[in-house]
């Protein structure tokens, strides 16, 4: 059985470690912040300008400068601190986040990433999606493992416009999982979903990808 | 031009703040994320005066008729320089119909864009966008097998930013995640004009909490009824405290 929106977001919240610093992108991606393990210590980036953000406000408590990237109402933390759009880049250009998650459409086998324009439709922009992927340390795409229509998304090279070529650490689709040990090895199938097989993996992706699943229960 | 009004930076209102230096065909850094920190009385009053062909670099497009939304309902602009203009329906209309143009920077190079022209740095060379169409028709340059490339500083004709907080010598302070782009924009206008809530004294600012010395700021206005629309509302329930551990 394919995995649901909160479990991909589960399976990612174990790439996180204690002391992480983390930029959550909008999405299946956010919900990541509802499974961080008790008693680690995360500390949430928001690109807009923030370290350290606290969960959605109590009703009546919403604030209009209080924002997170993807312009929902948040709350402080007594670690947080603002700081402006330049310093906020610098931080993630600088390669002082530790891991950032990110929705895609495509993703290559050497780890292309398209998730910000479909040629011929409405292009709304990459906003920081380029930023991250060229800056932070680890990036994980969530994603879908085939399109609407049934098509894959996993494939030898991506057909939409790139947001950032051979960026991408990890995989989670809704049927595995894929990781590579650095930026220029392939990537290696290291989990499947409760039901699915390599064979149902293989049969929907195009892209290539080396066997390494730990043998199951 | 006498940059700063006869008193001294201080101006009545938004539209007096803007009433001789705007002109069709201008450029204009718009402060703001979303509809967070945007100077809405500054924009309300380029709405008013009716300046056209304007070129706009914001981070966003605002909403259908709030933020830069009311420039584009007025067709007053002709460019926009933004890193994403999703939640606006009337800029994907016109956007579609050829009648405006939309250069899309990613927004920590549209961010150190704006940082490199504020402060006299000609360009620099980033990793981000390399490979993608970002980078079609820039100079790139490789360096330890990594490919950067060449982004040039960002200035404008004006910029319009919005604190919390400022005093008559134009030192400003920031509200939470309203800051954004707002003092990176301050500092690359060849005039910058800057509406607070909150007009104070010289001397009530504690000068090691300033996050805009004045010198960037030429012109500044008290604004008033700030609406402050939030985008996203977002909220958890509240828990009964009627619960006895």
């Amino acid at each position: 059985m394919p995995w649901s929106r909160e479990q991909l977001a589960e399976r990612a919240a174990r790439e996180l470690r204690d002391g992480f610093y983390v930029n959550l992108g909008i999405g299946i991606p956010t919900l990541v912040a509802n499974y961080i393990p008790g008693g680690m210590k995360v500390v949430l980036q928001s690109e807009n300008g923030m370290l350290g953000m606290g969960p959605f406000p109590f009703e009546g408590d919403e604030d209009p400068d209080l924002i997170n990237a993807g312009k929902q109402t948040i709350t402080e933390l007594p670690i947080s601190s603002y700081f402006s759009s330049a310093d906020s880049f610098g931080m993630i250009r600088g390669g002082h986040i530790n891991l950032s998650v990110l929705g895609g459409m495509e993703v290559s086998e050497r780890g292309d990433l398209a998730n910000w324009m479909v040629p011929g439709k409405v292009v709304k922009g990459m906003g920081g999606a380029m930023d991250l992927v060229a800056g932070v340390k680890r990036v994980i795409v969530l994603m879908e493992h085939v399109a609407r229509d049934g098509s894959p998304k996993f494939k030898p090279s991506c057909e939409l416009p790139l947001t950032g070529a051979g960026v991408v650490d990890m995989l989670i689709t809704d049927l595995a999982v894929f990781n590579r040990a650095d930026r220029h090895a392939p990537f290696d199938l290291i989990e499947l979903a409760p039901g699915v097989t390599e064979a149902d993996v293989r049969a929907k992706s195009t892209a290539s990808f080396r066997s390494a699943l730990r043998a199951t229960a | 031009m006498a940059i700063a009004a006869a008193g001294g930076k201080v101006f009545p209102n938004a539209k007096a703040a803007l009433a001789d230096i705007a002109h069709d065909g201008m450029s204009i850094l718009s402060g703001g994320f979303g509809l967070c920190g945007i100077a809405e009385h500054l924009i309300a009053a380029l709405s008013e005066l009716g300046v056209k062909q304007l070129t706009v670099i914001s981070n966003n497009a605002g909403i259908d008729d709030r933020g830069l939304g009311l420039l584009l309902q007025s067709r007053q602009i002709r460019k926009m320089i933004s890193s994403y203009v999703g939640e606006n329906k009337e800029f994907e209309r016109q956007y579609l119909h050829g009648e405006i143009e939309i250069e899309f920077n990613p927004q920590g190079t549209l961010a150190e864009r704006i940082r490199a022209g504020g402060a006299g740095i000609y360009g620099f060379y980033t990793r981000t966008g390399a490979g993608t169409k970002v980078a079609e028709g820039k100079e790139t340059r490789v360096v330890d097998g990594e490919t950067y490339v060449l982004e040039t500083g960002l200035t404008a004709d004006l910029a319009i930013v919005k604190a919390w907080k400022g005093d008559p010598e134009g030192n400003l302070v920031y509200r939470k995640t309203a800051r954004n782009f707002n003092p990176v924009m301050a500092t690359a206008g060849r005039i910058t004009v800057a509406e607070v809530e909150h007009l104070v004294d010289v001397g009530e600012l504690d000068p090691d909490q300033i996050h805009t010395p004045g010198i960037f700021v030429q012109r500044i206005l008290q604004g008033d009824n700030y609406k402050k629309a939030i985008e996203q509302r977002t909220v958890r329930k509240r828990v009964s405290h009627a619960v006895v551990a």
